[in-house]
């Protein structure tokens, strides 16, 4: 195979990824000269990655209180161990939640083990979506708590890639 | 800001995927029927509005590397000065004031646990605060797209 990128290459492809595409004509023909590499074998590395399930998804990557969607709440349960999964899944699936992740709970300071991200335009709105989906799923009762954030410091993607020691492309 | 009907079918359209060729935005041009300059002035337009962070990948947590959910109870008075040293680290994105005791919530990604730890170690160092570390156990749902939906 000759098509492959060296593995610097593919690491700096990589970080110029996670800071998101050119916006021109050719996108991949862009980072392949930073690169020193061309087009066609930037597209065919994607191509891998892709398929290797690197990615969760290539698209376009939202800021949504800019787009209006102002009121969220990340809404946090303690849900006993062995239910976790079955209620995780059923409220994953639920109209009008984004994320719904298990994570580990930190006695004494922080009891919750299941976190749903809900996204609205107003916070009324999201309040009673949230009443809602809490009720038909019979969890009025289980303590929970509704953190609305109030100010974005930062949003950006992820930086998963290792810092560069040296380049040989500079 | 104003988002225009072509910004909207945009999002609607390639929020969760997009065509993975050597020249995106003219196939998004095609199957919207109208022309690459529009698009790419649309997406321009939407990058320098705020609404759209960048085009491209998001990676899979678990595959890309490491990163955890980390909470912080900062004083009130000392909110900003906190926030800014958080915002500084480049590992850190989604960073959040939230109603609650604790009250600053960010995402740290690295290439590995052992970063992430050293980070939180730096963290704690830093502003005498411990934080809550809160690693992803299991994913539930993890598609979090907008539905903006006509307007009309």
């Amino acid at each position: 195979m000759t098509g492959c990128l060296n593995d610097l290459q593919a690491l700096q492809l990589r970080r110029l990824l996670e800071g998101g595409l050119p916006l021109a004509a050719r996108p991949y023909q862009r980072l392949a000269e930073q690169i020193g590499s061309v087009e066609e074998r930037v597209l065919e590395q994607i191509q891998r990655w892709q398929e290797e399930g690197l990615f969760r998804r290539v698209g376009l990557v939202l800021k949504h209180r800019a787009l209006g969607f102002r009121a969220n709440a990340m809404l946090v349960m303690d849900i006993p161990d062995a239910q976790v999964d079955e209620v995780g899944r059923r409220l994953g699936q639920a109209a009008g939640v984004n994320l719904c992740y298990q994570r580990p709970r930190r006695l004494p300071h922080w009891p919750y083990n299941l976190f749903c991200m809900v996204h609205g335009r107003e916070r009324e709105q999201v309040c009673q979506l949230i009443g809602r989906l809490l009720a038909d799923n019979g969890l009025s009762d289980v303590p929970h708590q509704l953190l609305f954030s109030t100010r974005a410091f930062k949003q950006c993607g992820g930086r998963f890639a290792p810092p560069l020691v040296e380049t040989a492309n500079g | 800001m104003h988002i225009d009907a072509l910004s909207r079918r945009l999002i609607d359209r390639y929020q969760h995927g997009m065509p993975l060729c050597a020249e995106p935005y003219r196939a998004m041009a095609e199957e919207l029927g109208c022309s690459e300059d529009e698009v790419l002035a649309c997406l321009g337009q939407l990058q320098e509005g705020g609404g759209l962070s960048r085009i491209g990948p998001v990676f899979e947590h678990s595959r890309a590397g490491a990163s955890t959910l980390v909470a912080l109870a900062v004083p009130e008075a000392r909110l900003e000065q906190v926030a800014a040293r958080i915002n500084g680290f480049p590992e850190v994105n989604h960073n959040y004031l939230r109603e609650h005791r604790y009250n600053l919530w960010f995402v740290l990604t690295g290439p590995d646990r052992p970063h992430i730890d050293r980070l939180l170690a730096e963290i704690e160092a830093d502003t005498g605060l411990t934080p809550l570390d809160l690693p992803m156990l299991h994913a539930f749902r993890i598609d979090l797209g907008f539905p903006l939906g006509d307007p009309s």
